[in-house]
């Protein structure tokens, strides 16, 4: 059996090699930026982050403001589509492979942002428990390592699982793989909730030492991700014979409208904690909105942030938008580029100002830093075409094993 | 014309030994494989520093003194001397006498090996307003200068590591590569430490210092007196801080910036020592800590000395 | 008859040997002197011993303004007070305490714990001024005028050493 599996799996890999034109120069695209992060990152590598913009005052940056970010995206992509299995609509479940294989990009492309970010990438053995010196359960970090890679791990066993039994036209056996299911929609919210955590628990950043901040975390997170499904369903509809219904996207772009309704709501909350006790915890949120002591720096950010969000909540609340495929995408993308600001750099660098000595230092992400982000954008980007590239075929009945070729 | 399936293998195999071969002629120029460079390997699988018995430890600190001498050309001595019984090192800073020299930050930077380029500094001097609302520290000034300190209607606080007894650093470290020593230093082990930085988000005190880039200090400005704990020189992308001059104290000398401030108003002592000066200073004179809302409990005292 | 009178003696002989005893073993009243132990003070070169020129020169107790030697000495500390409030007019090597005790310049902090006796009381704990040596061990104090003139006390200000980088200086 093992054997028929592994034979199955390379037959199945070699569909990654024949594609079209089309395929492969988007593969070429990706691969020209994941060449530019790749050289920016031995420069890097080489002079040490000082290559970057950050430094002991603003310690972290843009790295890990994605892959805050991801995290976001990775645990949505799961949480939006696994309960379909639960509720049996039907027009989602049969979609819920490709969330999880977002999931897996996701997470890996947060897994190469914490590698970029370390000091000594190499030592990073040294975090693992029993062969390093793991602070469990102490260390939110450490937390963050199990559940992130659990997460990847269960993603891909029942990825690859579900891609077993339907490339022998099998249903799913709900007895072996359930409880796995059932296990990866709690750990979704656990790996969000503990990235939201290691921020939360640090009392000396009164930025992020507010409860708010996992439900915000998880909130935002329910906007982008599914957004960004939401485009990719579209992409993967119009590419490939994959058949989606109307209704999932519609009823996806439905529960964008609470999430953004909820993440706003929210929102106002933490602006009127801060703004109306007015404490001297407050001054990173000035700092963040109005500008503090003549810095503004992010002011004109986190306000197009604000504004794109609260369009994209118009947008996706009326179904005359929300149905309308033009203002659907764009309301999409308003969202995504809205909580990536406000969930990236406009909550990593706050936090960070004015640091603990009263000290202000306007951080912005140099050329060096986008350079490597967008090279592990790629490498996400290409990750996911290749595993749909693998699963696409499999899904839409294309390949089957028991018969002697794959059909064209 | 639609390519054969033989011509779309051969040009993924194609790209594929490209990719293969760039990526081991880039792995080959970072990894060290000759002999010569064994000592990296001793390097990257040296065990954590309270794991090792005193052999290993041994072991180590000669490897390391060994990479020194070869870096600086001078002998590099590295210590690892443990916490003294019964000692619990406390410090007081008399916030009535400082003038904000910073003949202690410069002190400190020559005695613990800090990188001249780019520039570490353990102790940050802040200024403050006379009459401004300080406790927040919002309103401070690191980068003062006058001609002449102290000027007229400011004072200075000096802020270095407190040595917290209930660090939010240690407690945020997901590789343990900080922790608090019997004698109640907080240290970093340079050689496990993985740059991750989140001990610098939980410092409240912003006395954390990381290596952005690889230390700079000259040979002939090397203080070959070390401790692998302390001021043993360091590497790019790891954290440090002060650490009590623990290569001094754990020697009964005070640390470097006690003895190097004009004006006497840095304190040191055993804290669990009655007849200490810190102990004196703690129950003759108001003292307070920075930021003692977030229990943190460090062991550096402010005070001023006029006054019962 | 004279057992009465041993015993009479042996009582007294016993009442004094308790009370020598009592009060060796007593805290004295006053502190005992101790050893502090200090750099020499900072003289000018070759002006000490003052008895050198002094003890040829008769000694003018009025409050005047030195005009033919020492004339460069403004004193900027004791309000109203001038040179031989401190200094001896009878030993010019010495200075004189208000109880008519005479101190040396090795242990001038006695002439100044007079008016500055908390100071004094923080100097012995080693908390007022610099110490070095062990924390654990011996300490070196310094002298009162180690620091601080004596004829015009008040700390001068220092050159601060240079300001930290910029982290946006930082490259």
């Amino acid at each position: 059996m093992t054997t028929d599996l592994i034979k199955y799996f390379f037959l199945a890999l070699w569909q990654v090699f024949r594609g079209d034109k089309k395929y492969y120069l988007w593969l070429a695209f990706l691969s020209i930026f994941v060449f530019l992060g790749l050289y920016a990152y031995i420069e890097q590598a080489n002079r040490g982050l000082i290559a970057t913009s950050m430094r002991d005052q603003v310690s972290w940056g843009f790295y890990i403001s994605n892959f805050t970010f991801l995290v976001g995206v990775a645990a949505a992509a799961v949480l939006l589509v696994v309960p379909a299995y639960m509720y049996h609509f039907k027009p989602i479940k049969e979609i819920v492979l490709f969330g999880e294989l977002l999931a897996i990009s996701a997470i890996t492309m947060c897994i190469l942002f914490i590698m970029v970010d370390m000091g000594q990438p190499l030592r990073v053995w040294h975090i693992l428990p029993f062969i390093g010196k793991m602070n469990f359960p102490r260390s939110l970090l450490a937390w963050d390592v199990i559940v992130l890679n659990g997460y990847l791990a269960i993603n891909t066993l029942i990825v690859f699982y579900s891609l077993y039994r339907l490339s022998q036209g099998k249903e799913l056996n709900m007895a072996c793989i359930g409880p796995l299911i059932l296990l990866s929609i709690p750990w979704a919210v656990s790996i969000h909730t503990v990235t939201a955590f290691l921020y939360n628990g640090l009392s000396s950043r009164p930025f992020w030492n507010a409860s708010i901040l996992a439900p915000r975390f998880l909130a935002s997170a329910f906007c982008s991700g599914p957004a960004l499904i939401i485009i990719i369903f579209q992409i993967i509809r119009k590419l490939t014979k994959v058949v989606i219904d109307d209704r999932a996207i519609f009823k996806i772009s439905e529960l964008i409208a609470y999430a953004i309704g909820l993440n706003l709501f929210l929102l106002s909350a933490e602006l009127f904690k801060e703004f109306y006790s007015g404490s001297i915890h407050s001054y990173p949120m000035e700092y963040l909105y109005f500008g503090l002591h003549g810095k503004t720096g992010v002011v004109p950010w986190i306000w197009t942030a604000t504004a794109l969000n609260i369009t994209a909540f118009f947008l996706f609340l009326f179904p005359r938008t929300r149905e309308n495929f033009k203002t659907l995408n764009l309301a999409c993308l308003f969202v995504i580029i809205g909580v990536y600001i406000e969930k990236g750099l406009g909550l990593v660098v706050p936090g960070f100002v004015p640091d603990t000595l009263g000290e202000i230092y306007e951080y912005f992400p140099n050329r060096l830093e986008i350079m490597v982000s967008m090279g592990i954008w790629a490498v996400g980007a290409i990750l996911y075409t290749l595993l749909l590239k693998f699963s696409i075929p499999i899904y839409t009945g294309q390949i089957r094993f028991g018969t002697p070729e794959p059909k064209e | 014309m639609e390519k054969t399936d033989k011509e779309l293998r051969e040009a993924a195999i194609n790209r594929r030994t490209f990719l293969k071969g760039a990526t081991l002629g880039l792995a080959a120029t970072a990894l060290p494989l000759n002999k010569a460079e064994a000592s990296f390997w001793d390097a990257f699988f040296q065990k954590h520093f309270t794991e090792m018995n005193d052999a290993e430890i041994k072991k180590v600190l000669g490897r390391l003194e060994k990479e020194y001498e070869q870096k600086y050309n001078i002998a590099v001595k590295v210590g690892a001397e443990k916490a003294m019984p019964g000692v619990l090192f406390g410090y007081g800073l008399d916030l009535s006498r400082c003038i904000g020299c910073r003949r202690c930050v410069y002190a400190c930077v020559d005695e613990n090996n800090q990188s001249k380029d780019p520039q570490v500094q353990w102790i940050t001097v802040l200024r403050f307003k006379k009459g401004d609302k300080w406790i927040d520290l919002e309103g401070s000034e690191k980068y003062y200068n006058p001609q002449e300190v102290p000027e007229p209607g400011y004072f200075y606080m000096p802020v270095q590591c407190q040595q917290c007894e209930n660090p939010p650093c240690v407690k945020a470290c997901p590789t343990q590569a900080t922790w608090k020593e019997p004698d109640g230093i907080v240290v970093v082990d340079y050689n496990w430490c993985i740059g991750c930085r989140y001990c610098m988000a939980a410092c409240p005190y912003g006395a954390r210092r990381f290596n952005w880039a690889a230390p700079k200090r000259k040979p002939g400005e090397i203080n070959p007196n070390t401790h692998y704990l302390g001021n043993r020189p360091r590497y790019k992308g790891v954290v440090e801080k002060c650490t009590f001059c623990v290569q001094r104290t754990r020697n009964g000398k005070y640390p470097a910036c006690v003895e190097a401030c004009p004006v006497g108003a840095r304190k040191f002592g055993n804290l669990l020592d009655p007849n200490s000066e810190i102990r004196y200073a703690i129950e003759h004179k108001r003292v307070f800590r920075l930021k003692e809302d977030l229990n943190t409990n460090p062991k550096f005292y402010y005070f001023f000395a006029y006054g019962n | 008859m004279g057992y009465s009178k041993v015993f009479f003696q042996l009582i007294i002989v016993l009442t004094l040997s308790c009370f020598s005893l009592g009060s060796a073993l007593a805290e004295p009243a006053q502190e005992v002197q101790k050893k502090f132990l200090v750099p020499p003070p900072p003289l000018s070169p070759g002006i000490f011993p003052c008895s050198q020129c002094h003890q040829f020169l008769p000694a003018n107790k009025k409050p005047r303004k030195l005009e033919q030697m020492h004339q460069e000495i403004t004193l900027k500390h004791l309000p109203g007070g001038w040179c031989l409030d401190c200094h001896n007019p009878d030993n010019r090597d010495t200075f004189r305490l208000a109880n008519g005790k005479l101190v040396s310049f090795e242990e001038s902090y006695y002439l100044c714990a007079q008016c500055h006796g908390i100071i004094f009381r923080e100097w012995k704990a080693g908390l007022h001024g610099k110490r070095t040596g062990m924390w654990n061990g011996e300490k070196q104090y310094r002298l009162c005028v180690h620091c601080h003139y004596p004829h015009d006390p008040i700390f001068k200000p220092l050159k601060p050493m240079p300001a930290p980088i910029r982290p946006a200086d930082i490259k």
